[in-house]
């Protein structure tokens, strides 16, 4: 069966041209960039243009992009190493749909005596300045909010979030996991201290990530050990993900100038169909201020479990925000921040694309999402109800 | 992605008996649209009073769909009385398992049978004196009572898996561990739920003097108790059971088996060295 894969928000496939890259560091090439012969020596040459690449993907300079495993790595590097530069100051910031590896990672500090204030979203999961501001406290360590959000792909405001936490003397970071490579980045136009980067979401592979972290900010590294990264973050480098990471970055930065973003016009073209084909469905999350790969639609009254396995049936790949594909019993803590109806809550699908997406795949998901809605409908106690007080009204 | 076997994937795919039944003998709905679940169920009963037709309509996930397909599928054919013993245990088993973070989707058609047998006999719909311990999903002491009662369940986790209760916001969390002391120590009267250390001491000494010792000296061996830690008791072997092969075997068949019938269902039998 061919796979059909809208799930580029989880992770998404090595890009052909980033393999190739790699490759050859597996092998032929496989030295200790640290070492002091030219065999290992050299491969420190490809790191150099790596991180140049990574750099000029986001407009930072090489020597602030520190190499981590993931984006989680990077998200702990770098809250940690403000709580450690800041040991005198005893409450952090967030907000209430952070990714996991912030949400976890602030309850773990609450644990530690940590106060922590969790910032709310409204309807479309936009996040109030005023709020922050008035969070904001001499007390205050970090803040940390995300660039764009995994769920909905609703983008937070953060270059002015950062300027309003700076002038107040408090550090600022952002998870820019889901950001990165979708929209432009250009840290030489705002105040962020520290961003987190990850390569699987971009088309390098699983196991790399980037901390990035300003020129003149004070650091304290998570993992410590020999002097690689400026002895930032020990650990011998990684080099094909590594090397394999520049290469992503080139290709998104590549993308990123062209005119046209063909992906974000088949983003459009699946949500209306689903919107105008489906009765009872709706888009969560602000239709302006989000990324062009992702859109979150929610069926009413019927459970994402569901959905998901019917769809899996045609080879669809995608993800849900209902309760019972997420462990919890809770539906996405993303679409309640948002307050979304716990009708809506459950049967809502995250549809995320990537630019290798064609226009063929996304009429055949069009084409055979209102069957599957529809099906589960029919045996849905509350679908009849709702149809029968349509009909009489 | 969760490891269901062939058959939920087989009446989730394919649900048998989608629908309501016209003229229903009984009706009944639990679940709520909140909870994300929900289910709705109806039977007729033929000139025999056996059930000649069950149907459902299930808003939930593959394994509740699946476990309401199963259920209408394993009463068909059955007077009230065997269906009033079909248990949430069934359900699973006709399914060949459901995932444990499942087991409350077969708890729900359990339910709904129950709930709809009532309605058709005219007994109570509440359980009176029910009071709600978990707010987020409504689930009542009685409904937990019940499910720690029927699948000997000891965690608070366990009770979440089977009834959702405690899976939101955790504020019950120690209301739900109290319902499970209590319906443990009810199970095993002889039992006191909370020992303190030294009773759990004395009482290990006396079953093992009284139970153990005799059977043990009997073969030519003998048992010393070294220390207890929580739960862990360290015993070491002495005569003919230092030496024998089998002593691992009778210290968790029999000297553990006696340990947790006669003093605490927790305890851990651990061998140091004499």
């Amino acid at each position: 069966m061919k796979i059909v894969y809208l799930d580029n928000n989880a992770t998404t496939q090595v890009a052909p041209a980033v393999l190739e890259a790699m490759l050859p560091y597996f092998h032929d090439l496989y030295g200790n960039p640290s070492s002091m012969h030219s065999f290992g020596g050299q491969v420190a040459g490809k790191l150099r243009d790596a991180r140049e690449q990574v750099a000029a993907l986001i407009g930072a300079s090489p020597d602030e992009i520190i190499f981590t495993s993931c984006g989680t790595e990077s998200d702990n590097a770098a809250i940690r190493s403000a709580l450690a530069t800041n040991p005198e100051k005893r409450h952090i910031v967030t907000s209430r749909v952070e990714h996991p590896a912030i949400r976890s990672l602030y309850a773990h500090m609450a644990g530690q005596g940590y106060r922590v204030t969790e910032l709310p979203v409204d309807k479309s999961g936009i996040l109030d300045l005023e709020h922050l501001a008035a969070s904001l406290t001499p007390e205050t360590a970090v803040v940390s909010l995300m660039w764009a959000n995994n769920e909905t792909g609703v983008i937070f405001p953060v270059e002015k979030a950062a300027q309003l936490v700076h002038e107040r003397g408090i550090l600022f970071h952002s998870d820019a996991v889901q950001a990165t490579g979708k929209i432009p980045i250009d840290m030489k136009k705002n105040v962020i201290d520290m961003i987190s980067i990850s390569g699987h979401k971009i088309h390098a592979p699983k196991g790399i990530g980037v901390l990035y972290v300003r020129r003149g900010t004070k650091f304290s590294p998570l993992l410590i050990g020999g002097h690689q990264e400026k002895g930032r973050r020990g650990g011998t480098e990684n080099t094909p993900s590594i090397i394999g990471l520049g290469k992503a970055c080139e290709l998104a930065a590549r993308h990123l100038e062209a005119k046209e973003s063909p992906m974000q016009g088949l983003r459009d073209r699946l949500e209306s169909a689903l919107l105008e084909r489906i009765p009872q469905s709706r888009v969560n999350g602000d239709l302006s201020q989000r990324l062009p790969n992702t859109t979150n639609i929610s069926f009413e009254f019927v459970e994402g479990e569901g959905i998901l396995l019917l769809m899996n049936e045609h080879g669809i790949c995608a993800s849900s925000g209902s309760a019972c594909t997420s462990g919890s019993l809770q539906p996405s803590h993303v679409l309640r921040a948002m307050g979304v109806p716990f009708t809506m809550a459950h049967g809502s699908i995250r549809f995320s694309l990537s630019t290798y997406n064609t226009r063929e795949e996304i009429d055949f998901v069009a084409e055979k999402m209102p069957p599957i809605i529809e099906r589960l409908r029919s045996m849905s106690p509350y679908w009849t109800s709702v149809g029968q007080a349509c009909a009489s009204a | 992605m969760w490891e269901y076997t062939d058959k939920v994937r087989e009446h989730f795919l394919n649900p048998k008996n989608v629908g309501e039944v016209e003229n229903a003998d009984g009706v009944a709905e639990v679940g709520s649209i909140a909870c994300g679940d929900a289910l709705k169920l109806s039977f007729k009963l033929d000139e025999n009073k056996r059930i000649q037709e069950a149907k459902f309509k299930t808003f939930g996930c593959a394994s509740a769909i699946a476990s309401s397909s199963a259920l209408t599928e394993m009463i068909k054919g059955m007077t009230l009385e065997e269906a009033k013993k079909v248990t949430n245990q069934d359900i699973a088993a006709y399914l060949g398992g459901l995932p444990q973070e499942k087991m409350h989707c077969s708890v729900m058609g359990k339910e709904a049978l129950e709930k709809a047998i009532e309605n058709y006999q005219g007994a109570p719909a509440k359980e009176p004196g029910a009071q709600i311990v978990c707010e987020c999903f409504g689930v009542t002491d009685r409904e937990i009572e019940r499910a720690v009662r029927e699948n000997n369940l000891a965690t608070v986790e366990d009770v979440t898996n089977y009834t959702k209760a405690g899976g939101g916001c955790g504020n019950c969390h120690d209301a739900i561990l109290q319902i499970i002391e209590r319906v443990r120590a009810d199970a095993k009267p002889a039992v006191q739920p909370k020992l303190t250390n030294i009773q759990k001491i004395k009482m290990i000494e006396e079953t093992l003097e009284r139970e153990i010792r005799p059977s043990l000296k009997h073969d030519g061996g003998d048992i010393e108790l070294i220390d207890v830690v929580g739960n862990r008791v360290m015993v070491a072997v002495r005569g003919a059971c230092a030496s024998c092969k089998a002593s691992d075997i009778t210290l968790k068949h029999f000297v553990e088996a006696k340990l947790r019938d006669l003093v605490s269902p927790d305890l851990i039998i651990e061998e140091v060295a004499p």
